[in-house]
């Protein structure tokens, strides 16, 4: 699982253009992603790869096509030092997880990178670098394979609890 | 303990008090879906076995980034969207009435202590009519269409306040694209913008929308003007609303106060490719432009295309220069219509089109070329909005993309 590296303020425009939001297939999607700003991405990318990126992963758009062209190419994991709100949770309804780490920037582009999310580290190079746990209550969303595998098994839903999901 | 107004909203609609960071499922007064992110929350309510929405009467469904289609790929979505909204019975505005965002204001579907989602980003400008309102992905989308509610983290606020006349030629774009600078693309993540203050309250409802809706820009999940006067005379002839009691407590907790003047602000403009890269005018007057775009959520309503039309008085535009202007809808359209704007525009050398996107989100038409360089009155200049990734795009006020646009270059409204 190599390492794609990625800078500040990746926004979804760069993840995917606007001009094909008109498709809905991730690996149509896919095979635009970060067309125009890396467009090695798209040819090069193999599943399980794991992107890695500075501050405010996912900015702007609330364009699920992101995450979406992201699955499309096999990207399971994203590291951040942080994320953008909605894309994080789009990110976790389509099944991508996405793990924050404040030493993000220090992994390097390319690297081979294994990730134990039981002891809470990813590991590049010989290096460990922790990172976050996902809050609990995205954590069973993520258990369940998505929000759609989620709300699946939900009869219905209680309105103002605390926490439910 | 005191309440920010997102807390009230949430409290008020849950009957019990709900704080900052707490998890809560919320009951959704309104969803909006556009031609662009329907189709996938669509089809995501189906795989949830989603067989009827919660309310169709809840649902604003309309189309506005691709239209009239612009490939048969949009075209093939939007039957999608027309059949799904006849089978629930959800009222379609379809291409008829302009942006999503502008319309939901316009038609009052977004009123005062409400929780609205909508799938789009740009949701946040409906906290200009007092609402909580917030941009969702289209799986959670799919979510709230089978079930009518989300679950939130509801967010801590920073407190905007804001005081003093703005200068000549100044105005609401100037303030949020300095904001955005001092607060930066992502200094209110999972935040939200609580504005207020002497100018907030003397603020029309268009720039109360300008301001909200790049709330987004700095990562908020909301921007707010706790409902008043200007918001409650906005919704008559609109819709009935009652008023409700969503004032900041003197004593809330929020988690930064920041305080502007805008006595000597100036005209500003973002530079490429980031929207918190807003420097004084002066530091780019001179900048060659190839297309100026005038509209978007931001800034194409009747009183912005009155702002560029005062600035462009009896001039041209630039020949050098595209000059698209997109009024963000029909009803706008309408005012501008009737108060001889569009001819003007027209007369004067700019190429008007029905209500819609436009170039905004480089889907639809107006694209730019590599190395080419825009002027735009939209709320994102990031690398590839408007076309090529070679291309740039600034963002500023309608007064200085009209002034911009006479010149070619970019330029200070105030010394047109
Ligand atoms: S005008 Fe631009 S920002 Fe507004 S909804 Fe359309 S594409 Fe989005």
């Amino acid at each position: 699982m190599r390492v794609w590296k990625f800078a500040d303020n990746i926004d979804t425009d760069a993840i995917i253009p606007g001009r094909y939001l008109i498709h809905n297939d991730p690996a149509v999607l896919a095979l635009h992603a970060f067309e125009g700003t890396r467009d090695e991405f798209s040819k090069n990318v193999r599943g399980g790869d794991v992107i890695v990126a500075g501050r405010n992963f996912g900015c702007g758009s609330s364009r699920e096509h992101a995450p979406l062209a992201l699955t499309g190419a096999g990207v399971r994991v994203i590291i951040a030092r942080t994320f953008a709100r909605i894309f994080y949770r789009n990110a976790v309804n389509v099944g991508i997880l996405p793990l924050v780490c404040d030493r993000a920037d220090d992994i390097p582009d390319g690297a081979d990178i294994t990730i134990d999310i039981e002891k809470g580290y990813v590991e590049a190079e010989g290096t460990r670098y922790p990172v976050e746990p996902v809050p609990g209550f995205m954590q069973d969303i993520i258990t369940a394979g998505g929000l759609v595998d989620y709300a699946r098994e939900l009869e219905e839903v209680k309105t103002c609890t605390g926490s439910q999901v | 303990m005191g309440a920010t107004v997102v807390e009230k909203i949430f409290s008020s609609r849950c009957g019990r008090a709900i704080s900052a960071g707490e998890v809560v499922m919320a009951p959704i007064d309104a969803a909006m879906i556009h031609d662009i992110t329907g189709p996938l929350a669509i089809r995501n309510f189906y795989r949830m076995e989603g067989t009827r929405v919660y309310d169709p009467r809840k649902i604003i469904m309309l189309f506005d980034h691709q239209v009239p289609a612009d490939s048969i790929a949009a075209a093939e979505n939007q039957a999608f969207m027309r059949t799904f909204a006849a089978e629930q019975g959800i009222h379609n505005y379809d291409i008829r009435e302009g942006i999503c965002h502008q319309v939901v204001m316009e038609k009052g579907l977004a009123a005062p202590g409400e929780i609205i989602v909508g799938a789009d980003s740009h949701t946040c400008m409906y906290g200009a009519a007092g609402a909580f309102a917030t941009g969702i992905g289209s799986t959670d989308m799919g979510f709230v269409l089978k079930f009518g509610a989300l679950y939130f983290r509801v967010p801590e606020s920073i407190r905007v306040e804001v005081t003093g006349r703005f200068a000549w030629r100044v105005g609401p774009k100037d303030l949020i694209l300095s904001i955005a600078r001092d607060i930066g693309a992502d200094g209110a993540t999972y935040q939200a913008l609580e504005f207020g203050g002497e100018t907030i309250a003397n603020m029309e409802m268009d720039g109360r929308m300008t301001c909200c809706n790049m709330a987004i820009e700095m990562g908020a999940k909301a921007g707010i003007v706790p409902a008043d006067r200007v918001t409650y005379a906005y919704f008559e002839g609109h819709r009935p609303v009652k008023p409700v009691d969503i004032y900041p407590d003197p004593d809330a907790i929020y988690r930064e106060h920041r305080v502007y003047d805008v006595a000597d602000l100036g005209p500003q403009v973002a530079m490429p490719h980031n929207v918190d890269l807003a420097v004084p005018v002066e530091e780019v007057a001179g900048t060659p432009i190839d297309q100026v775009f005038i509209g978007s959520c931001t800034n194409g309503r009747f009183g912005d295309l009155a702002e560029a039309a005062e600035v462009l008085s009896d001039n041209r535009f630039s020949d050098a220069v595209r000059v698209i202007i997109i009024p963000a809808s029909r009803d706008e359209y309408l005012k501008a219509l009737r108060a001889g704007l569009i001819e003007r525009f027209v007369t004067a050398g700019a190429l008007v089109e029905a209500p819609c996107c436009g170039p905004c989100m480089g889907g639809a038409f107006g694209l730019l070329g590599p190395g080419e360089v825009s002027l735009s009155t939209s709320n994102r200049n990031f690398k590839g909005r408007q076309g090529s990734t070679e291309a740039r795009v600034y963002l500023c006020s309608p007064a200085t993309a009209a002034a911009s646009a006479i010149y070619g270059e970019i330029t200070d409204p105030r010394e047109t």
